[in-house]
């Protein structure tokens, strides 16, 4: 042990004694030194950040320039629920004090601006991006400003919508090793980018798909076409949903069976967050940045799906790469 | 019960640092209203298995949700619900992996409906004479070893090697362990450590048939393992003086070793057993004779660490740093935060289902660190009671017993407390009383009561043999039991050590064992890694009262639903009671939050 940089100073070791019994010192030391960006802090963000955070990782910076409102906190545990603390100030502001407060030894940070106008200089510095909360163009474009950057930088998007909620990992090309049998074996895995990934023909995927991969596909398409805010839909767009995935259906050559009406109908009809969705979907993809940043584990390739209806947390391989 | 170490601050994001040796019921209370004003909550820092925690306690809410962690309350919890007859969504988590479960009366299977995972234990002679694993030499150092020099004088202890001639280890041995009045501490350390790892082993070594099919044992002495002594030069009566409190001495740190996950050679490891031992009996000479094992005792930790590691050594097994002897040694569940997250993310889902009396949607739900089936969170549907369940269904059980020879305290000990789990039990022969425990007994009830205890069971006042049939109950846990009484002369003393058989009963988990002294190193609970039966010490206990939604059948919309439930709660240590009240339309509710019922403190091999 203790073969790169610095050791783990005594405090360290004593807060986060019962993570490094599982995952180790040296990846503990690599979480120490990583830097993680994260934009739009609705529930499931918050709780991922809460994770890292506690976990010990270098920095944070959080973007979401929006002013608070009693809709944004309904899954907030981060912010009081006092006006005379979160008059005036940005969600990303209000949640970074908190933050820091969890663990003095991260160093958290406010990062303003739009994020569509981020460059490649900005996201070449992180080790982690995770967004929310933005259109399917913005998506898009941070992925691929991500994959331009001269070094690896693992990019996730998440989004809850009712009780579902959706991870999207890209981590590029990625080897990692782990112990089999006494046997230490190198693994690689993959990734496509968002872009290329739900690109992927419909009916190349096999039958079991899970139903909310194109769901989510419909209404995120449905929100562009529209030209509408992020995640602002509503029951009343049902007819004009359903003769989307009529459209996306026929064209795809798919049967529209496979995305049935109740499940775009709760995913439409949902206005508030669901707290124990985020704090599922929250900890499965902070597992996954640990992951990513420490080397230790398998990470997931490359959706990740939860419906709260069935309990079920699948993981999909949406991808026309075979490993 | 339970107070804010620094060890939880990595999942338990209630808590902060400057809550470090506070309540955490109460700490939890305050950040909780912190982000949701409006809902009551009432702090327990007190034990759920306190006699107010009764079955009209209970009563009072429509869920419980458990997430504690030790098997002794988890069972009593799963009693009260099923007597009280409130819904438990039970849970747990070690490392990558968790679960949730649901328990309702009659619908489901109990806490106690499956058999539990034995606990680790290893036959007394692998543990005083062939260790093939480093947990073997740690069951050693601290049950045997720190507990003979430290603990109790009076505790059964079998350090000393079985030799054929008993003559030769029992009285000489005696002396061994005495500190002499005069004797200097460096030299009784000395003579400690070449008795035991020395001198002992060449006993054990005389056993040939021992060693036919084993590799033998070297044994250590200090002249091998150290440099020649160095006049008036020892480590801890130089330091003696400088450190103030008892509780922050430490060899290493007089020993000038800073990294815990550094492997010490045998050389460090011998002079952090001097140094250690010499500590206790500078700086802690009080506590002498009474100490038991505590993870989170440094100079503790120190010596059971260079004592297990000088025994590998010995046996030619690999040796462990101070991080990892600790985590063996202490028995330390692994937990992180995401886990933490997730679970309790699941157990709200479980929670609002049972107050919707969604029957057909619980689920038991599996958090996996590989994927099955392409599911890493996988739910499966709840099995049916188990019919043979002596707790909630109503089986009677079979005692086999030599009658004549063993005594109704073994009976209570072994097979009413350990086995059946109960704190206040009551045992009677028709309607002939034979036992009882509580407050409100008179003077001579008592002293009968405890000359019965003393008695073996054929001599009872109502004499107890093959084909009895006792009652056991315990009205606490309203868990009543017949058991068919079968008279047997023998009994294997390795297989059968506790001289009774029970049949018709779901083993389980037995923290117990550590309570009763029967043998020391059946008593260690170290490397208990059970997957899908996991103990954390981040534990919850949530209990929500609806009785609106219950009664009227109203179905409220979900978002509502989670008020106090919110994920938050989740990384909470410490069991929590919270019972939520909702109205049609304005919801507000009571949080009850307990403290942590950390039994395993108390229950520290003597
Ligand atoms: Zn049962």
């Amino acid at each position: 042990m203790g073969k790169e940089g610095e050791e783990l100073t005594e405090q360290e070791t004593a807060i986060y004694d019962r993570q490094i019994r599982v995952w180790g010192v040296d990846a503990q030391r690599r979480l120490s030194k990583s830097h993680i960006f994260v934009s739009g802090l609705k529930g499931t963000v918050i709780e991922f950040c809460k994770n890292i955070v506690l976990a010990g990782v270098g920095s944070l910076m959080l973007n979401d320039d929006r002013l608070v409102t009693e809709e944004l906190l309904s899954a907030n545990f981060l912010v009081p629920s006092d006006e005379n603390v979160t008059r005036g100030k940005s969600l990303a502001e209000l949640c970074c004090e908190s933050l820091k407060d969890f663990n003095p030894m991260v160093s958290v940070s406010v990062e303003k601006g739009d994020l569509a106008n981020f460059d490649v200089e900005f996201f070449q510095k992180l080790d982690a991006v995770v967004i929310s909360c933005c259109s399917l163009l913005t998506k898009k474009s941070v992925n691929a400003k991500c994959r331009k950057s001269p070094r690896r930088v693992a990019f996730y998007s998440v989004e809850c919508r009712d009780s579902c909620g959706e991870i999207f990992v890209d981590l590029q090309n990625y080897s990692y090793s782990k112990k089999k049998n006494e046997e230490t074996i190198e693994c690689h895995l993959q990734y496509p980018s968002f872009e290329d990934a739900i690109a992927v023909p419909w009916r190349s995927l096999p039958m079991r798909t899970s139903k909310l991969y194109f769901a989510m596909r419909v209404i995120e398409r449905f929100e562009e076409l529209e030209k509408r805010n992020p995640q602002d839909v509503s029951a009343g767009d049902l007819p004009n949903v359903l003769k989307l995935r009529k459209e996306l259906c026929e064209a795809r050559c798919m049967n529209e069976s496979q995305i049935p009406d109740l499940l775009l109908q709760r995913l439409l009809a949902a206005r508030v967050e669901f707290p124990p969705v985020c704090a599922i979907i929250g900890g499965v993809l902070g597992q996954e940045v640990i992951k990513a940043i420490s080397g230790k584990g398998d990470p997931l390739k490359n959706f990740f799906l939860f419906d709260a209806m069935d309990g079920k947390g699948i993981i999909e391989d949406i991808s026309n790469i075979n490993n | 019960m339970d107070t804010i170490e620094v060890s939880n601050l990595n999942r338990q994001f209630l808590f902060r640092q400057k809550h470090v040796g506070q309540s955490k019921a109460k700490v939890a209370r305050e950040a909780v209203l912190k982000f949701k004003p409006h809902i009551k909550i009432t702090p327990y820092h007190a034990n759920v298995k306190d006699p107010e925690f009764n079955v009209d306690f209970f009563k009072q809410f429509n869920v419980v949700l458990n997430g504690l962690d030790n098997l002794d309350a988890r069972r009593h919890v799963n009693r009260l619900c099923l007597a009280s007859g409130v819904p438990l969504v039970e849970s747990g988590t070690t490392g990558f992996l968790g679960q949730v479960t649901v328990h309702v009366k009659g619908k489901t299977e109990c806490y106690e409906c499956q058999p539990k995972p034995a606990p680790k234990t290893y036959p007394v002679c692998t543990i005083t004479s062939t260790p093939t694993k480093f947990v073997h030499c740690i069951v050693w150092a601290k049950d045997l070893l720190f507990a003979k020099l430290f603990g109790n004088k009076n505790q059964e202890n079998d350090l000393n090697v079985r030799s054929t001639d008993a003559s030769s280890s029992s009285e000489h041995t005696e002396d061994v362990f005495e500190h002499r009045v005069d004797e200097d501490v460096e030299q009784y350390g000395r003579r400690i450590f070449d008795h035991v790892f020395g001198y002992n082993i060449e006993v054990a070594l005389r056993n040939e048939e021992t060693w036919k099919n084993r590799n033998k044992p070297r044994p250590v002495y200090t002249r091998d393992a150290l440099p020649p002594r160095p006049i008036e030069q020892n480590g801890n009566k130089d330091k003696a003086s400088n450190t103030g409190d008892p509780s922050s001495v430490s060899a290493m740190a007089s020993l000038g070793l800073k990294n815990p996950q550094d492997l010490w050679s045998l050389r460090e490891n011998s002079e952090v057993f001097l140094e250690a031992l010499g500590l206790f009996f500078l700086k802690r000479e009080k506590e002498i004779g009474q100490l038991g094992f505590d993870k989170d005792d440094q100079l503790a930790v120190e010596f059971v660490t260079s004592a297990a590691n000088i025994r590998a050594t010995s046996f030619g097994i690999p040796l462990h740093s101070l991080f990892e002897a600790k985590g063996i040694a202490g028995n330390i569940v692994h937990a992180v935060a995401t886990t933490n997250a997730i679970i309790a993310g699941l157990i709200v889902l479980e929670a609002m289902k049972v107050l919707q009396n969604d029957v057909k949607s619980y689920r038991m739900t599996y958090c996996l660190e590989h994927p099955s089936r392409k599911m890493l969170l996988m739910p499966v549907e709840p099995f049916e009671p188990n019919k043979s369940c002596y707790v909630c269904s109503e089986t009677p059980l079979t005692l086999e017993i030599n009658t004549h020879r063993s005594k109704l305290r073994d009976f209570v000990e072994k097979i009413v407390k350990a086995k059946l789990g109960m704190s206040l039990p009551l045992i009677m022969h028709g309607v002939a009383l034979l036992y009882e425990v509580g407050d409100d007994l008179e003077e001579d009830e008592v002293a009968n009561y405890a000359a019965n205890l003393d008695k073996v069971l054929s001599e009872l006042p109502s004499p107890v043999t093959g084909g009895t049939i006792l009652t056991v109950e315990d009205l606490q846990q309203e868990l009543k039991c017949s058991i068919n009484i079968k008279h047997r002369e023998e009994f294997d003393e390795e297989k059968e050590p506790d001289g009774m058989v029970l049949s018709g009963w779901t083993p389980a988990l037995a923290t117990e064992k550590n309570k009763t002294s029967d043998n020391g190193p059946s008593s260690s609970n170290a490397s208990q890694t059970v997957p899908l039966e996991p103990e954390d010490d981040d534990e919850i206990e949530i209990i929500l009262k609806d009785p609106e939604i219950l009664s009227a059948g109203k179905k409220r919309k979900s978002t509502d639903i989670s008020v106090a439930a919110d994920s938050e709660i989740s990384s909470v240590t410490g069991a929590m009671l919270i019972k939520s009240k909702v109205e049609a339309d304005d919801s507000h509710s009571d949080v009850m939050v307990d403290g942590n019922l950390d039994t395993n403190k108390k229950k520290r091999v003597q």
